[in-house]
């Protein structure tokens, strides 16, 4: 078997003296598209940060195309893995263009101009996320949903292929989640991009990745197809919540809702 | 306007403001000075001697200030962030006020006693400002700006306390010289404060990408490829050898830090390969011009440039932000 694009052997982390994972593996083949599910506060965005080596496992280790992480200089890392973390209302206001010309640092020396390379990496990754007539406003204008497009152009102008997401779909309305997903959709199918997105959103983004990987409490809970996750048993004991099943959603998966009290 | 054209006409102000500013004093020297240089005539002297390197130094200095704030700013990603504030200041004058009131005597290298504890001063405010950012990465910035705050008022009250307890002589000295002002510069000064600044310009100016970047979060800084904490960890010395410099030859001034990077990202935007030449320009500029009313409001007193600073920069930076608020400049 060919080596995994992404590879966690027994992956811990302490945050303090709090544990946040615990013995975590899990690995990526090259293309896929793999969400991560689970309650607040399981570790999921702490699996994502040492996915992209920010953070310092305590023991364990993250292998990205065979290499330990740790062995990857910082830029080298970013020019194979990118990051799209929670969005945040940044103190500076940059411009859409700037911000994702940012993307290529780790191509770029300290006083050279961005050449014609990065400059059509820069275009491509603002067409593709269709950011292009957004260019030259700034970051603080822009609704929920364009500036999260913006941050996936800035992570793609990078140029890697692995693109990690940190909740990609929330605090979005309607269109701009189908947007946003239509986008992932795109790069991980025409794209061949590995993705790993950490999600709430069962019903959509789940169902469209190709597997999922549920945390409880920094363990790994479950680990499967969507087919085989979407399951109101497994469910249940992830979230400690009933859910109901109910036919009709995206790739013949169901749709999951969780029971109220008394329904 | 193009960024590059506004950067222009700003270099294009700041070398006006540094031609013209030694000209002007109670008495307006002729431009004819310019070719005495080295002379013994009476003119000669005041305008080559005294107000050259004092210009010089009040350029310099206000430059290498801006910069520091700028660096700040983008560091702990707040606008209110600048060395003055979070304590460096502060901790250069505690020096100062601790070597005067010990009566210590540290001059080496040619250096007065009073560079000397300034920068060891401002090196241990910013020492601990950096030991924080190590110890508890996951502070945030505010937390971080809250810590910077507290530092600043614990090496007020260590001042307080060196002067409540001095002899009154002293005392006044350690007063005077908090206000900060550029009346005892001479040469030596520029001489001595010119490399500090520089090499800390150069060091912060080759950062300019990570800035940007670190401005953005440390999160995404990291993501994109920047190394955080040994960045961090370099802006941080830079930093303060720049400004322990800077504060050992003028004392603590206030409001340049904050205000120049904050109007030159207006006039230049907030990238930081245009930033920093902007708020370098600016900052000496702006300084310069303060500590040439500092020599003629009261003369032949002088006043302490500090005061004027504060006086002239806070309406202009009220407006500046109220304009702002009604016709955002498009960038």
């Amino acid at each position: 078997m060919s080596e995994p694009k992404i590879r966690v052997e027994d992956l811990s982390v302490h945050l303090g003296k709090e544990e946040i994972l615990h013995g975590v593996s899990m690995s990526v083949r090259g293309g896929e598209f793999v969400t991560v599910v689970g309650p607040n506060g399981a570790g999921k965005s702490t699996l994502l940060r040492c996915l992209d080596g920010i953070l310092e496992p305590s023991r364990g280790g993250v292998f990205i195309e065979g290499r330990s992480i740790e062995d990857l200089e910082r830029r080298a890392l970013a020019r194979t893995v990118s990051y799209v973390p929670q969005p945040d209302a940044g103190a500076v206001d940059y411009t859409v263009r700037s911000f994702v010309e940012m993307g290529r640092y780790p191509y770029l020396g300290a006083w050279s101009a961005l050449t014609e390379e990065d400059v059509s990496a820069v275009s491509q990754a603002m067409e593709l996320t269709g950011v292009e007539h957004l260019a030259d406003r700034s970051l603080s204008s822009l609704s929920g949903g364009e500036r999260q497009r913006a941050s996936i152009a800035a992570a793609l102008a990078q140029g890697g292929s692995i693109l990690l997401l940190d909740e990609p779909t929330s605090f979005l309305d309607y269109r701009h989640q189908v947007h946003i997903l239509d986008l992932l959709d795109r790069l991980h199918l025409e794209g061949g991009l590995t993705i790993v997105a950490v999600t709430h959103d069962l019903n959509s983004t789940v169902s469209s990745s190709d597997s999922v990987l549920a945390l409880k409490k920094g363990r790994v809970a479950a680990h499967g197809t969507p087919h085989e996750l979407l399951d109101a048993e497994i469910l249940a004991t992830i979230y400690d919540v009933e859910f109901h099943l109910v036919e009709g959603g995206h790739r013949g998966l169901p749709l999951v809702l969780p029971a109220r009290n008394g329904s | 306007m193009k960024t590059s054209l506004r950067l222009g006409l700003l270099a294009g102000f700041a070398f006006l403001t540094l031609a013209i500013m030694p000209l002007v004093g109670r008495q307006v020297l002729p431009v004819s000075v310019l070719s005495q240089f080295g002379g013994s005539d009476p003119v000669a002297i005041i305008f080559w001697q005294i107000r050259v390197p004092r210009a010089l130094a009040a350029f310099i200095g206000g430059a290498g200030l801006a910069l520091g704030g700028a660096v700040f700013q983008a560091v702990f990603r707040n606008p209110l962030a600048t060395p003055y504030i979070l304590g460096v200041a502060s901790g250069a004058s505690l020096g100062v006020a601790l070597a005067s009131r010990l009566g210590l005597s540290l001059a080496v290298l040619g250096l007065a006693t009073n560079s000397i504890a300034a920068f060891a001063g401002a090196l241990v405010a910013v020492g601990a400002l950096w030991l924080l950012t190590r110890l508890r990465p996951e502070f945030s910035s505010t937390t971080l700006l809250l810590a910077g705050v507290a530092m600043n008022f614990f090496f007020s009250s260590l001042i307080l306390f060196a002067q409540y307890t001095a002899s009154l002589g002293d005392s006044y000295r350690i007063v005077r010289w908090l206000m900060g002002g550029l009346g005892g510069v001479d040469l030596n000064t520029v001489l001595h404060m010119t490399p500090v600044v520089a090499v800390g310009a150069i060091v912060v100016m080759w950062r300019s990408r990570e800035l940007d970047l670190l401005a953005t979060g440390a999160e995404i800084a990291a993501a994109r490829g920047v190394a955080v904490a040994p960045t961090r960890t370099l802006l941080f010395l830079a930093t303060s050898v720049m400004i322990g410099g800077v504060v050992a030859a003028c004392g603590p001034v206030g409001f340049v830090g904050m205000m120049a990077p904050h109007i030159c990202r207006l006039l230049v935007g907030p990238n930081h390969r245009t930033l920093l030449p902007a708020s370098l320009l600016f900052g000496g500029a702006f300084l310069l011009l303060c500590d040439t009313a500092a020599r003629l409001v009261l003369f032949p007193a002088e006043l302490p440039v500090g005061v004027i600073t504060a006086f002239l920069g806070a309406p202009f930076f009220l407006w500046l932000l109220i304009r702002q608020a009604s016709a955002p400049i498009s960038r």
